[in-house]
């Protein structure tokens, strides 16, 4: 069943109460629960993160709106907490890194499919295969210093293979850019897609930006490193293509729907029962905040908020290994580059050459840690045994 | 009513749930396509990531380690500056290793309070585990030892509240204990395996610190750290033995646990004798349980 943004009003503010037990659940599992449901959570927590981001920005910029962002920031807070709480303890810091990069492989293969636009489809495309290797360098170092198999976190959903090297994919600011939607024209949809990503991909990057300096290993530290920096790219290309000209309204509005979409497809998929369970109080939580947006909306802009809304939620975003998609992508978009706002199979900038040559000068760390490295069942180090050969041959 | 509320057959019970997917045959056609695109992907470059090394050796800088060793504090009370400045190096060593063990019985009083409480909470009765009092008695222990060492460093002329380059290596090696006992989510058993890695990296501590108190003419030290190294010993005794014990009742149910206890208390069977034989019969338990599986 699909859902009217308007009709539903889901909680209102007032009601929507929390305490310390009920933010602080019992985690989820991290041997025992299905890998989307971890994606649903990093996801989640990148979206809830975007949401407050954004709320403080505005009340930045909009004396105005100060207390009502305060009040569903207030919440949007604790709602996050909630939501990344669930990740265990025992989940180390490389092995989240997977899951986020997870996230970004099978979430942007969604969206991708999904989006209208083609130009932007085109996008994320890009990014996907950005994000693809990261997976595959972070399961090289997963596998040569912590001696651990990604595939325990990944549960063969996806791929670990290498996609655009890491290293080519430093770009000078200049072709990071993109052209954004046109906000009178986009569908719905691409809105609710381009907050999606952007949201996913600031908090991966933030999420490195905190835990890269904890690693001991100075390759380990040089791969967060660089990574990092590609997250700072990837999260300037998905906010440049987001019409600047909304209003602070409009945006704060597709912020909320964004949010409402979301907690509406992890409803969807969600496996475990206690998480379902958040996934449903949240999109009512969520309801609630579109609805107080639109009052402030239709009070300040005087015009109707559901010109800027679909009249009922699109499909969900599809929690499902997409190995076909990905792999067809790399097959033929893998030497992609930029140039200026557009992607093609046409050579890189000289200015992007330059600054890759420089960024590059001493070394890769992303190339060092993955030389000849070949994803195996148990890591490298494990030999073939019969159930893994006969394993193989099943589609071979 | 709830909004957009979706019932599919996705939907399963949280006892559903409850199983290990993290294995490669826990989805055998997705493994499948996984490893076939492995195999037929050729690495990005050459080489065995052995490249890595020269990169690593650069940030091996010698002026700059982890941290700096504990020096004197110099008072009326200590013996004479230029007494201590010829043993400066010496007393460093002492220094940062009394920190170290410092730090570690510290921790280890808080990890057995933190194990107590777990175990005061814990849902279902341990048959041969230990016993609330018997963890409070090493826990005691450990607060003994910390506030030996507290005394000990003073009167060398050390700082008591340093964090030494030892005890900042001991807490981030035991970091992982920490994790394990704090978790609400570990059984008993596991905790108790935490433990034991504390109690043997512990045992060892005393034993080398002991040494390097009679070696550098610390006759009282000496002998204060052979009671509480023997006292650790204890520790790691009970420890090992409730760990042993309880996974084999685990594995084989308390009465022929029991069985297996009284098999092996020969006079001839010391304590080692019995653990060694005991893990011996879980191994062969399990390959028995395997086979009836099949």
């Amino acid at each position: 069943m699909s859902l009217d943004l308007i009709k539903e009003k889901g909680i209102p503010l007032e009601k929507q109460k929390f305490d310390w037990h009920d933010i602080v659940r019992v985690p989820t599992s991290k041997l025992d629960d299905d890998a989307f449901t971890r994606v649903r959570i990093i996801l989640m927590n990148g979206i809830e993160s975007e949401a407050v981001r954004f709320q403080h920005a505005c009340a930045r910029m909009n004396k105005e709106f100060q207390l009502a962002l305060a009040k569903v920031r207030r919440i949007e807070q604790h709602q996050q907490t909630t939501v990344n709480w669930l990740l265990p303890a025992d989940l180390s810091p490389l092995e989240t890194t997977i899951g986020f990069e997870q996230v970004a492989i099978e979430v942007t293969a969604s969206v991708a499919i999904h989006e209208p636009n083609e130009y932007l489809a085109q996008v994320y495309r890009f990014g996907l295969l950005e994000d693809f290797d990261h997976l595959y360098r972070f399961s090289a170092l997963m596998d040569r210093v912590m001696g651990a198999d990604s595939n325990n976190i990944l549960q063969s959903y996806s791929d670990i293979l290498p996609g655009r090297p890491t290293a080519l994919e430093h770009r000078a600011p200049e072709d990071d850019l993109r052209e954004c939607y046109d906000r009178t024209k986009a569908n719905p949809i691409s809105k609710l897609n381009a907050v999606t990503i952007m949201g996913g991909e600031h908090q991966t990057h933030d999420y490195y930006m905190t835990i890269g300096p904890m690693f001991s290993d100075p390759i380990a530290r040089q791969l967060y490193a660089e990574i990092a920096s590609i997250e700072e790219q990837h999260v300037t290309q998905y906010e440049s293509i987001i019409d600047p000209d909304e209003t602070w309204l409009e945006k704060w509005l597709m912020h909320e729907a964004t949010e409402v979409y979301n907690y509406y497809s992890c409803l969807t998929y969600e496996t475990n029962p206690r998480v379902k369970e958040i996934w449903q109080r949240f999109l009512d939580f969520e309801l609630g905040h579109l609805h107080h947006v639109l009052e402030i909306f239709r009070r300040f802009e005087k015009r109707d908020p559901a010109e800027l809304l679909p009249e009922s939620l699109p499909d969900p975003i599809e929690y499902k290994s997409h190995r076909d998609f990905v792999r067809k992508v790399l097959s033929e978009e893998v030497d992609f580059r930029a140039q200026g706002k557009k992607i093609s199979n046409r050579d890189e900038t000289s200015v992007s050459r330059r600054y890759r040559e420089q960024m590059n000068s001493k070394g890769s760390p992303s190339e060092s840690i993955a030389h000849g490295f070949r994803w195996r069942p148990g890591t490298e180090l494990a030999e073939e045994t019969p159930d893994i050969r006969k394993l193989a041959k099943r589609v071979a | 009513m709830k909004t957009g509320q979706v019932r599919d057959k996705r939907e399963k019970s949280e006892a559903q749930l409850f199983f290990n997917r993290t294995g490669i045959m826990t989805n055998p056609n997705m493994s499948a396509e996984l490893i076939r695109g492995a195999k037929k992907t050729i690495p990005s470059s050459s080489g065995s990531g052995k490249e890595a090394t020269a990169s690593r050796a650069e940030y091996s800088i010698k002026e700059l380690p982890i941290g700096s060793s504990p020096i004197i504090v110099i008072n009326g009370e200590n013996a004479s500056q230029d007494e201590l400045s010829a043993n400066a190096d010496r007393i460093s060593v002492l220094l940062d290793k009394l920190g170290e063990r410092l730090a570690f019985e510290r921790q280890g009083t808080r990890l057995y309070e933190a194990f107590l409480q777990k175990l005061e909470t814990a849902p279902a009765e341990h048959v041969n585990g230990p016993s609330s009092e018997d963890l409070r008695h090493i826990c005691n222990e450990e607060l003994e030892h910390f506030k030996l060492l507290q005394k000990a460093i003073t009167e060398i002329g050390g700082d008591a509240t340093i964090q030494t380059p030892s005890a900042d290596i001991a807490g981030v090696l035991s970091h992982g204990v920490l994790q394990i006992v704090s978790d609400p989510r570990t059984t008993i058993p596991q905790t108790l395996q935490a433990m034991l890695t504390a109690e043997l990296t512990d045992n060892d501590g005393w034993q080398m610190l002991k040494e390097l108190a009679g070696k550098l003419e610390y006759s009282d030290l000496e002998k204060e750290c052979e009671k509480a190294f023997q006292e650790e010993q204890e520790h790691l005794e009970k420890v090992r033995q409730w760990l042993s014990e309880m996974t084999l009742t685990e594995a084989v149910g308390e009465k022929d646990s029991l069985r297996s206890e009284s098999e092996d208390s020969g006079p001839e069977n010391g304590g080692r004798e019995t653990h060694k034989h005991k893990r011996s019969h879980i191994s062969h338990s399990s390959k028995g349980k395997k086979r009836r599986k099949k």
